[in-house]
């Protein structure tokens, strides 16, 4: 089974028409599927849990009030998630202006999509599933994550973490399908090199391996 | 043998299962045999596993039940 027919994919059309039609009700469930990634989707913008979630719900108010303007109606995904970027990106702008935030290149062309070279080298250790339930590993992947320009750090929301597929996420951010593919392999290496200090396998000493494979101090252990 | 540096520029596809049987051939000739780029390959496929799954990420406790809630009270307006 396909990741959009597990979120309900199939039968949204018929939700949003029921919603249409009155019943308020069935808009719960139209976006139950939906509210983490708006969450991550606007965190990831705001870096604030607290406006991220006050954003998520004014932002869902708005998808109901335009619901109509949705014509297809099989992209509700989609066109969502754009309007939590959208909510999340004016808010945004606004505490700027009131904080004297520093403005940064955010969906702007300014960052040139020069090739990325890794530096980092080593093996990293195994990571298990169970990996993401470990304190040390989620704060390392939010910061890396936070440490990102925001146009990588968008697209990597979207494509890796909330799996929209490359036509989904150009629409949502408003940019052709070839920038999400060169910001998003940027994204990665970039990530991957933010995180490689901490994955990284242990490194042995030369001494160490050498007790490892002579018997003789092997034995003794 | 192609440069590292093609390989490296084609890894996201590759790894998105995007790449051309053209590419992919090369590129897993390649990572046979060098070591760096394979680790980079390694790594990178790790660490999407990891950010894939939805658990990475807390969600303020609550979230769902005050959003809902939100909306009955918003959406009753209107």
């Amino acid at each position: 089974m396909g990741e959009k027919e597990s979120e309900g994919g199939s039968a949204e059309p018929l939700l949003i028409e029921r919603v249409l039609a009155g019943e308020k009700d069935f808009f719960h469930d139209l976006i139950r599927p939906y509210e983490r990634g708006a969450f991550l989707l606007a965190y990831s913008i705001l870096r604030n849990q607290d406006d991220a979630e006050e954003i998520v719900q004014q932002a869902m108010v708005k998808i109901f009030s335009h619901l109509a303007e949705l014509t297809e109606r099989d992209k509700f995904k989609q066109w969502a998630m754009r309007v939590i970027e959208n909510e999340a990106k004016m808010y945004r702008r606004k505490r700027r202006q009131h904080l004297y935030e520093p403005i940064d290149q955010d969906s702007s062309e300014v960052f040139e999509e020069r090739p990325f070279y890794p530096r980092q080298f080593a093996d990293w250790r195994d990571l298990p599933n169970e990996a993401v339930e470990q304190k040390e590993v989620r704060e390392a992947i939010a910061t890396a994550l936070g440490g990102l320009p925001d146009i990588y750090r968008e697209i990597f929301v979207l494509r890796d973490m909330q799996h929209l597929d490359v036509a989904e996420t150009a629409a949502v951010l408003g940019i052709g399908q070839s920038a999400v593919k060169t910001r998003l392999h940027r994204a990665r290496l970039m990530l991957r090199e933010a995180l490689a200090p901490v994955f990284a396998k242990p490194k042995v000493s030369i001494w160490e391996r050498w007790k490892g494979i002579n018997p003789w101090l092997a034995a003794k252990r | 043998m192609v440069s590292c540096k093609t390989i490296i520029a084609n890894l996201s596809e590759y790894l998105n299962g995007d790449a051309t049987p053209e590419m992919r051939q090369k590129i897993e000739r390649h990572l046979r045999s060098c070591r760096r780029c394979s680790a980079v390959y390694d790594s990178t496929r790790k660490m999407l596993v990891i950010t894939g799954d939805e658990r990475i990420f807390d969600i303020p406790v609550g979230f769902s039940e005050r959003l809902h809630k939100f909306l009955d009270a918003t959406l009753s307006k209107t």
